[in-house]
């Protein structure tokens, strides 16, 4: 029984079905308003879906250089760690007794793993474009990580060490959305960026970086394998900032109102992300791990201290 | 089946590849992305990569190093691909036509090319209405395999 019910968790309510339709979703209000901030008409609703079927049908070439088995495995590990990851952010959202103490830990383990397969595919691909483009992806890991383990650390110390999703949610029904706080604030803005990195969007897409690397870890991928990618990227397109709802906002509350907010508050997010996305220019490496390793970690801390003062 | 054919025509990514044009035909390209035209309305991306591609845009005259290029990208194309014909460089060689430096050989004597779009510069409007066309008669067996390259 529990095996089913585990079963249907992963592949199909808040996870892997879930996930990818709120997903491909949510990638498409990120292009259309990217397109709408250019005063442009752009893709219709459909398109993602589109853009999926597509990949799936044509073909995907493996060259011949590349070392197969990890090559073909690791855009599947990227979409498995990011299911997972789904599946636990719902169970925590919508089941709130079931979740375990510690799976925010588990969770933030899970987030890593598309990073990490896009590294792993772009390095297995042996492409001297793609390794550049995993050397990026990989010190970009190394300097969004630690702003963002700041950011989330800031709200343990306010929900006094929970390290349950659910618990951190119901500690804010009880005390109010941690984002209200000084301390809270700041952490959510620098959990803004930190994602940002985390799904390598403009102002950090230097590791696919279209103009110069020509898509850089991507570069050797195609057909179902590329597909397998960007559907890995629109699932972490809506579990980003759900996470971050859920950690700062209050997460979906109880009753149709509850729910209503809940999705305001995921939009405004995913507003928020897609305004930083197109307003702003792509930043060299060095540029990002300087602005994350200082400005970033800077603010991380500070709030950390705004936070055990009491603020 | 039928739905893979109808995914291509929906979200068509195009290479484009520029090899001894006078730059203009690029310009017109490029214009078919701004406000006024909007290719993306119809799931058409510009991409930098042949790996990504569904369809090879071939603006300006074939020069002698333009040849083999041309050739490996059509081969890195993950199959099907469209191959369509910008201006009347990649046509019938324009007004580099006797050049010492341009290759004997037409754009589609290299590649097979779907469709051809002339002008000098041809207007963003024929450069869309030709690339939806060639995504219209696009044809309707796709090949599904795993090559090694
Ligand atoms: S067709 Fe005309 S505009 Fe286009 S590249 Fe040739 S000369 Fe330039």
């Amino acid at each position: 029984m529990n095996m089913v019910r585990y079963g249907f968790w992963f592949l199909v309510f808040p996870g892997f079905a879930f996930s990818a339709l709120i997903g491909m979703l949510a990638s498409w209000a990120d292009r259309k308003l990217a397109a709408r901030i250019q005063y442009r008409q752009g893709p219709p609703l459909l398109q993602p879906f589109w853009d999926l079927r597509k990949l799936l049908s044509k073909e995907a070439v493996i060259p011949r250089s590349a070392s197969r088995s990890l090559f073909l495995l690791s855009p599947l590990l990227g979409l498995a760690g990011a299911t997972v990851a789904a599946s636990m952010l719902g169970v925590a959202a919508f089941w709130p007794g079931k979740s375990f103490v510690g799976d925010l830990i588990v969770l933030l383990y899970f987030l890593l793993f598309p990073g990490l397969s896009l590294m792993l595919g772009g390095l297995a691909s042996r492409n001297p474009i793609a390794a550049l483009g995993a050397a990026r992806e990989m010190k970009l890991i190394f300097s969004y990580e630690p702003a963002l383990l700041a950011a989330i650390s800031v709200v343990l110390v306010k929900t006094r060490g929970e390290l349950s999703l659910s618990n951190i949610v119901s500690w804010q029904a009880l005390h109010g959305p941690v984002a209200l706080s000084l301390s809270g604030g700041l952490a959510l803005l620098l959990a803004l960026f930190a994602v940002q990195a985390k799904l390598s969007a403009v102002p950090f897409d230097l590791a696919e970086a279209e103009t110069e690397l020509a898509s850089g870890v991507l570069i050797e991928y195609s057909g179902f394998l590329l597909g397998i990618f960007r559907l890995t990227r629109m699932i972490m397109l809506y579990l980003m900032p759900a996470f971050l709802v859920i950690l700062f906002l209050g997460g979906i509350g109880p009753g149709p109102v509850g729910i209503l907010l809940g999705l305001l508050k995921f939009f405004a997010l995913l507003a928020a992300f897609i305004l930083i996305r197109s307003l702003s220019p792509r930043l060299r490496t060095d540029q990002a791990i300087k602005l994350f390793w200082k400005g970033g970690l800077g603010l991380g801390l500070v709030a950390l201290a705004l936070a055990l003062w009491g603020w | 089946m039928k739905s893979a054919a109808k995914a291509l025509k929906k979200s068509a990514w195009v290479f484009p590849f520029f090899s001894g044009s006078c730059n203009n035909c690029n310009i017109e390209i490029l214009d078919c992305l701004t406000p006024r035209f909007d290719l993306e309305r119809f799931g058409v991306l510009l991409v930098g990569n042949a790996r990504h591609a569904d369809a090879i845009l071939v603006a300006g005259v074939l020069n002698k190093k333009g040849v083999p290029r041309l050739k490996r990208i059509y081969q890195q194309v993950p199959k099907p691909c469209l191959v369509i014909a910008v201006g009347a460089c990649a046509l019938s060689q324009g007004i580099f036509s006797g050049s010492y430096a341009i290759s004997e050989l037409p754009v589609d004597r290299v590649v097979p090319v779907d469709i051809y779009i002339p002008g000098c510069p041809p207007k963003p409007e024929a450069i869309m209405a030709g690339l939806l066309k060639a995504l219209e008669n696009s044809g309707t067996k796709v090949p599904r395999t795993v090559r090694k390259k």
